[in-house]
């Protein structure tokens, strides 16, 4: 636990100077995501770690990007709280800035929100080695561009965070988890938008082609109204939602290239026939598929969406390619931020 | 509406050569609404107004003033807090009033695609039939538009339990500068690329001109109820505040009002408020019946437990009214007791409610101005409402450097100067308190990456270096720091 802001701000600052690209480096837990770039000098910014603030009454907590997701979600228990966004890979040892700018979120996602919704503000290091702050720690702030937020996602190409303040949230008083059988894709997501709309319960929702599992959080009298409007049986297993998050459900070890196919919830099918699971109410699809790349993403484009690829295959670009005048403006935003282009080059899209 | 003079300005002539005369307002009698917004102690006239009704004239007005160098002023209803719609002299305002439809509404997927000038209150009535309703609930909800909400990323009272306009807005559409339209997110939960969706939160206007909004609608709360407790202290009521908060119950709307706010809305509208209290809390639980029963009495342990003198539960939906009349008619009661009010807006941590509020109190005494407040407690967002009279001289700039402290306060306890009504041209000094200068170049340099030429929304919210260093060479900063620390916010 040590504050290497200044040390990391220098060695940026050099790189900048010398322009030599870096690959800013955690705990690796997500190194199948994106492109790294084989000439660029490792950063590893793990020992830039500690939680700085957390006062529980608040529901703010303030710590350095290399802290252990382990060690937040720890004290956090301690003060029943958790993190809003259920970052994965929690115990694989994954930090805290590797969730941000990775821009991974649970099962919760779509009832909670995203990442970038439970950030109040950062400081990161530009792309000039200089320290910036933006937002701040308390729950409205309307000062200054809010370029915490664009760094969810971003996989470390706009700056190298420092430090985040996240908002945390009570630990809801009780949970249950129910599933029932359903075999028809349109059905069942007809049956979890209903329920959507009947509940504010559901904290998850997923379809594996044999059944609907739902995860209700809440007020015990929030479940017990929630269960009744849903039915079916109580799922025993109690590591499904965990095992979905850390992709470490046996729908994943199947064969083929494993796409996550963002649409929006209440759209048509995704896949052809190949193996899917369907999460976040139907807005988050996962694929096993070998179909050729171009044409997953053209499918999910036509559906107003996208499709990452999460299999580790240098043959296929991680993300959806950006197009026109929005490609224009991304490579302007990470110009701002990063003028030499050194900060983990490429990782997100070959042109940022 | 446009009576147009024979154009001697040749922006306006180029203007009215491209565009439908009808939409294009250079006489000043029409002129004239638009020299202000809701911070009216700033006034402008604008060279031009122009009152696009199609995406393609926004494109057209966009180019027009790119290649003529004129500095564009978004608008939407004018209901800005902090002079974020003020006028440029040498430029344009761009209105969004006549792009006020709402294009689509998806039942199924509970969103709603809106053109920028619909109006913030007309999107939940428009969907009420459906039982679903667009949770940010700015004040001026009746009047402000999604546009200007986006700009402004607007809260209210609702945003502590259902979020602020970032957490609700799927998709925006916007024509930059350079006449092109650029879509930012989708009807997915996520897109390839930055998040620049959530950048144009809070924009103000500096990106581009937002020319339509998909919103996320939710599904009305089966029920809703309020409590109302008494304080015979307002640092109690403060605390109280965090309590309950920290006891995992998260109100959907948590307000307070001080003495002299009780007061002012009792008087006014009869709302039932024990005047002789020190402060009220407006604590209001929804959900499912069940649910709600549950909070409510957690919640009034929870109240009375932190010293409440007395709490009261509205017994129904009348009642319920007649609790929030009182909070939503705070600001016309304040222009009853006193002739002018300058409303601040800053966020703190909760745990320094108590503390700053009796700062401000000294400050009044400082300053031998009145101040009332009427905030949203739960999310620590105050709103002091400094009583003055702007015709007697001096009044106004006193008022100003009373708030001024205010926000210079908040920042020192870990807050912010602004927490929903923007910087725009009124906090645009502070902002050299509460950033560095590192930070604040950066900002700048975003700007630049959307408008090299500096033409949209010139002279507000992100101060040039040499402003601040002319600011802070005058500020003097009370002992205390200029910057907050590295490790700090």
């Amino acid at each position: 636990m040590a504050n290497l802001a200044n040390d990391i701000a220098s060695r940026v600052q050099t790189a900048y100077q010398a322009n030599t690209p870096l690959n800013i480096t955690g705990a690796g837990t997500k190194s199948f995501l994106g492109r790294i770039s084989t000439d660029a000098t490792a950063l590893d910014v793990k020992g830039h770690s500690g939680i700085i603030e957390y006062d529980p009454a608040e529901l703010v907590l303030v710590a350095r990007a290399g802290t252990l997701l382990r060690e937040i979600t720890n004290l956090l228990a301690d003060n029943q709280q958790i993190l809003g966004f259920e970052p994965p890979f929690v115990d694989s040892g994954a930090t805290l800035g590797g969730a941000i700018a990775s821009g991974l979120a649970g099962p919760a996602r779509a009832y909670a929100g995203s990442v970038r919704d439970f950030i109040l503000g950062a400081g990161f290091v530009n792309g000039k080695g200089e320290i910036i702050t933006a937002g701040g720690k308390v729950m409205k702030n309307v000062a200054g561009f809010d370029l915490f937020r664009p760094m969810a996602g971003s996989m470390g190409t706009l700056g190298v965070l420092l430090k985040t303040a996240i908002r945390t949230v009570p630990r809801p008083e009780a949970k249950l988890s129910l599933i029932q059988e359903e075999k028809d894709e349109v059905s069942a997501l007809e049956k979890i938008n209903h329920w959507t709309c009947k509940t504010q319960a559901i904290s998850g929702a997923t379809w594996d082609g044999q059944a609907i599992r739902i995860r209700l959080s809440g007020s015990a009298a929030g479940i017990q109204h929630g269960r009744a409007q849903i039915g079916g049986e109580i799922l025993t297993d109690e590591t499904y939602w965990q095992d979905l998050n850390n992709l470490k459900l046996k729908f994943f070890e199947q064969k083929g290239r494993l796409w996550r196919i963002s649409v929006a919830a209440m759209s048509g099918p995704v896949g052809e026939n190949s193996p899917q699971l369907i999460d976040w109410g139907g807005a988050q699809r996962w694929l096993k598929c070998d179909e050729p790349a171009e044409t997953v993403r053209l499918r999910a484009a036509r559906m107003g969406g996208h499709a990452t690829c999460f299999s580790d295959d240098p043959s296929v670009p991680t993300f959806q390619p950006l197009e026109g005048n929005l490609l224009a403006l991304n490579k302007r935003f990470k110009a701002a931020l990063d003028p030499s282009g050194i900060l983990n080059p490429g990782r997100l899209h070959p042109e940022l | 509406m446009s009576r147009a003079k024979p154009a001697t300005d040749p922006l306006i002539a180029l203007l009215q050569s491209k565009l439908p005369e009808s939409i294009v307002v250079a006489d000043p009698v029409s002129m004239k609404p638009y020299e202000c917004d809701g911070l009216s102690g700033y006034r402008q006239m604008p060279r031009v107004v122009v009152l696009p009704q199609s995406v393609e004239q926004v494109q057209a007005v966009m180019k027009i003033c790119q290649e003529t160098s004129t500095p564009i002023v978004p608008r939407g209803a004018g209901t800005s807090l902090s002079g974020g719609a003020m006028p440029h002299k040498d430029g344009v305002v761009l209105s969004v009033a006549r792009l006020n439809r709402i294009l689509h509404i998806d039942a199924q997927n509970r969103t709603a695609t809106l053109q920028p000038g619909v109006r913030n209150l007309q999107i939940s009535d428009a969907v009420q039939h459906l039982d679903l309703y667009y949770a940010p609930d700015p004040s001026s909800q009746i009047a402000c538009t999604i546009g200007g909400n986006v700009a402004e990323n607007a809260g209210g009272v609702h945003c502590l339990k259902y979020g602020l306009t970032v957490h609700n807005i799927l998709q925006v559409k916007m024509v930059g500068l350079d006449g092109e339209l650029v879509t930012f997110g989708s009807t997915a939960l996520d897109t390839p690329g930055y998040d620049l969706l959530a950048l144009m939160m809070g924009s103000e206007g500096m990106l581009g001109m937002i020319v339509e909004v998909v919103v996320r609608l939710l599904t009305r709360p089966r029920v809703a109820r309020v409590l109302m407790a008494a304080f015979d202290d307002i640092e109690k009521a403060g605390n109280a505040v965090a309590g309950v908060i920290a006891a995992g119950v998260i109100p959907a709307g948590f307000e307070m009002m001080d003495q002299a706010a009780i007061q002012a809305a009792e008087d006014f509208v009869k709302a039932g408020y024990p005047t002789d209290a020190a402060a009220i809390l407006l604590c209001e639980l929804d959900g499912t019946e069940e649910e709600v029963i549950t909070q409510i009495g957690k919640a009034e342990t929870l109240l009375a437990s932190a010293g409440a003198t007395e709490i009261s539960l509205a017994g129904n939906e009348s009642e319920r009214a007649r609790f929030w009349s009182g909070r939503k008619n705070a600001f016309p009661a304040m222009g009853r007791i006193s002739p002018d009010y300058y409303c601040m807006d800053g966020t703190i941590p909760r745990k320094e409610l108590g503390n700053v509020l009796t700062r401000i109190s000294r400050l009044s005494e400082k300053y031998g101005l009145r101040v009332a407040n009427v905030f949203h407690a739960g999310d620590g967002n105050l709103h002091p409402l400094i009583l003055y009279d702007a015709n007697q001289p001096g009044e106004f700039d006193k008022a100003e450097e009373f708030g001024g402290e205010i926000l210079d306060l908040c920042v020192a306890v870990g807050g912010t100067i602004t927490g929903e009504h923007g910087v725009g041209v009124e906090k645009i000094d502070r902002m050299c308190v509460q950033f560095d200068r590192a930070s604040l170049a950066q900002f700048q340099a975003v700007r630049d990456a959307f408008d090299p030429d500096g033409l949209l929304n010139p002279d507000k919210a992100v101060p040039t270096l040499a402003r601040c260093a002319e600011f802070n060479a005058m500020h003097v900063h009370h002992g205390e720091l200029p910057h907050p620390e590295l490790e700090r916010f």
